[in-house]
């Protein structure tokens, strides 16, 4: 029999005992949407997680420190790497440096200091750490209220939620409702902070090497003078945003309560921690960094990066093991969650080897009368086999409909709840063209692979016997 | 009355021979003999009567004739071809070109329409799908269904079920047909009428029938000869005179 005229047939002998084959189909159409749901909504997480963290940069991120700090990342670096003595120091020419390499989008110096904020003339005491204007577009800034800084030199700041509720006298108490990101910017938005900073001027070497200490050797002439004056100095700076950044999240800057723009920072001359290290090494008059966070192009790249970095003798660090691990996991949980679907699927197939042995039990006297009149063995074979793969197609595109219709649902329940909970909204659950077209072809294969045994068992019915039987 | 072993009655080649012909069951401990050593010939363009009671072993001859059983030992050779050396595919392609089937309980499949059951047959044997309504038409007008062509078979008397099953039976023009006590089920009026068909199709196709009945009237009246079983033993074969001069009145095919 020609595959066409079988298939015909299938569809009007499934017709013929519809609500069976449809409550048959319809246990394939659940196992499929179970196997989409499932996978739909891993994959989903999945993109989720990997959104997040490329928006936050965690990806693309190379964090240079100097060897020179004594503070290697790892033992490798340690024991590989020039000797801290000989290490260049991370001062701006290495940071242009880095900068110029290949692949390397920006590379910025970490600026943080403490300091005095007052605000209504009261004091402060904070951590504040200069912002690249490229930290726009980090989704740490997401639920922010307020907005981000006008330029790259504006004095404004952004407060950290817990700062903002500090300075309005709201610290929260242990146990009660924690208060809202727009509720604490309302009143701040558009205030003046004053800083009080100590800036560091450049004065020259030799006046200090020679009035101040009795350092007369040759050996002190030769040394580049590593001097400086602090002098203390006010800025006003205007609150123009809340966020609510976790404080304790892998971002450097993080740490920090205040954030002031970057550039602003390096042109106040603010005197950091580390400057106080450089007048005992003395080793060079400009001012080193403590890290220099690099961005590169593509997360791919970041190995290459790091290996130029090191070459230039500078210890890194990156967390590309640390999206690997996160793949690994998602692979794992992928697998489960294919697993559990295809639990249901699995239950599906012995719905369709149930109902089809039924349907022979059934139709023994119509096989037996199709043999009579010359249907052969792989006719009748071909024939319950067609009946297993329509089940299975129509079990397929229902089941993928279905699975995309929960997944839709879920994804909808989560955002309602995200909403309550006063989150963003997020798209939890993703169903790509491959899930939908392999899910569809897993659900006939497996259907097919189920009519297997029934299409066999029908093809060896005695012709005889089948006729016999009344 | 019964003559010897069954020699050609009617000129022409040999269309169906057995020899020493056995088809044996196993019920428990017990062997059931169905069919137990027999040797027949039949010439092409025969009607033949098989004759017995109920358990005599013609409706076993009939199946393994028919390609629907094999034998348990022996040979039954089917136009030069031995069927017991057959595949099971060949043996379809036997049942679908060669014999065209006819039962006493019609066998037709009660979810199609008549076009559609005696279009079966071509399905399976690959024919256009152009082609194959025209042709299953054709032969239910011949059998006088054509205005029951998308009747289901329980829309319809048992006669016009009989004669859809004919219609189905020859569709691939067989060169055989044999019917399993095709009047069986029906009231004497119809069952002329279908044994009115059958005979036809002998004499104006020339097709070699093989009935299976009890009737010894109805075997009488229409076969050319009987051939009698007792336990799946042949016990008597002769030509039919009556027939045959009833044969020659209906247009002399023998």
């Amino acid at each position: 029999m020609k595959t066409y005229d079988m298939a015909e047939l299938a569809v009007r002998n499934l017709r013929e005992s519809i609500l069976r084959n449809s409550l048959t189909t319809v246990g394939i159409s659940v196992g499929v949407a179970s196997l989409v749901a499932m996978l739909s909504l891993g994959i989903g997480l999945q993109q989720l997680a990997g959104r997040h963290l490329q928006k936050s940069g965690l990806f693309d991120t190379v964090v240079v420190t100097s060897r020179r700090d004594l503070r290697g990342f790892n033992r490798d670096q340690e024991e590989n790497g020039p000797a801290p003595a000989e290490s260049p120091a991370l001062n701006e020419s290495a940071r242009q440096k880095i900068a110029q390499l290949p692949n390397v989008l920006e590379a910025y110096p970490d600026i943080r200091f403490i300091t005095e904020l007052r605000y209504e003339d009261k004091p402060y005491l904070t951590m504040m750490a200069g912002l690249p204007f490229s930290a726009k577009n980090n989704d740490a800034f997401d639920g922010m209220q307020g907005t981000f800084f006008s330029a790259e030199t504006a004095s404004e700041v952004i407060l950290q939620k817990s700062f903002a509720a500090q300075l309005l006298g709201k610290t929260p108490k242990a146990g009660s409702e924690e208060l809202s990101v727009a509720e604490l910017a309302k009143p701040l938005l558009g205030k003046q902070l004053t800083m009080r900073y100590a800036e560091r001027t450049a004065t020259p070497a030799t006046g200090i090497a020679k009035g101040g200490r009795s350092a007369s050797t040759s050996e002190a002439n030769n040394l580049p003078g590593a001097a400086y004056s602090v002098i203390s100095r006010e800025a006003t700076l205007k609150i123009v945003g809340v966020c609510d950044l976790d404080p304790d999240s892998m971002r450097g800057q993080a740490r920090a309560r205040v954030f002031l723009p970057l550039q602003l920072a390096q042109d106040l001359h603010v005197m950091q921690p580390s400057d106080l290290r450089d007048t005992t090494s003395m080793a060079s008059g400009t001012p080193a960094y403590i890290t220099v966070e690099v961005h590169v192009k593509n997360p791919t790249q970041v190995q290459t990066v790091e290996d130029a970095i090191k070459k230039m003798g500078f210890n890194t660090f990156s967390i590309v093991d640390a999206t690997r691990s996160l793949r690994q996991f998602f692979a794992v949980l992928d697998l489960f969650l294919g697993i559990f679907g295809s639990l249901a699927l699995a239950v599906a197939s012995i719905g369709i080897i149930n109902t089809l042995v039924m349907a022979i039990l059934e139709r023994r006297r119509e096989i037996g009368i199709m043999k009579a009149i010359g249907a052969s063995d792989g006719d009748v074979k071909g024939l319950f086999f067609a009946e297993a793969g329509v089940m299975g197609v129509f079990g397929g595109v229902v089941g993928v409909a279905l699975g995309w219709t929960i997944g839709r649902v879920i994804n909808l329940g989560t955002n309602l709840y995200l909403k309550r909970q006063h989150f963003p909204p997020e798209q939890i659950w993703f169903v790509p063209w491959w899930l939908v077209m392999g899910a569809i072809g897993f659900a006939i294969v497996v259907s097919l692979l189920s009519g297997l045994y029934p299409a066999s068992r029908a093809a060896r019915l005695d012709p005889v016997q089948a006729l016999r039987y009344e | 009355m019964p003559t010897g072993q069954g020699e050609s009655r009617v000129n022409g080649p040999i269309a169906i021979r057995t020899e020493n012909l056995c088809r044996h069951y196993r019920m428990g401990e017990a062997v059931i003999r169905a069919v137990d050593g027999i040797s027949v010939q039949v010439t092409s363009g025969e009607f033949v009567a098989l004759l017995g009671t109920s358990g005599s072993g013609k409706s076993s001859l009939l199946n393994l004739i028919a390609g629907l059983d094999r034998p348990t030992s022996g040979t039954v050779v089917v136009q030069q071809n031995d069927l017991a050396k057959f595949s099971r595919e060949e043996l379809a392609k036997h049942r679908l070109h060669t014999v065209g089937m006819v039962f006493q309980s019609f066998n037709l499949i009660p979810s199609m329409t008549l076009l559609e059951n005696v279009e079966l047959p071509l399905r399976f044997a690959e024919v256009d799908r152009g082609k194959r309504e025209g042709l299953a038409r054709q032969a239910l007008e011949r059998v006088g269904l054509s205005s029951r062509l998308r009747h289901r078979p329980t829309e319809l008397s048992g006669g016009e079920q009989q004669r859809a099953s004919l219609a189905r039976a020859l569709i691939n023009q067989p060169r055989f047909l044999l019917a399993d006590e095709p009047t069986g089920n029906l009231d004497s009026q119809t069952g002329t009428e279908i044994m009115n068909f059958i005979r036809e199709f002998n004499d104006a196709l020339g097709m070699t029938i093989i009935m299976v009945t009890h009737e010894r009237t109805l075997a009488e009246r229409y076969a050319s000869r009987m051939i009698f079983l007792a336990d799946g033993k042949l016990i008597g074969d002769q030509d039919n005179v009556l027939s045959a001069a009833t044969g020659q009145t209906h247009g002399g095919g023998s």
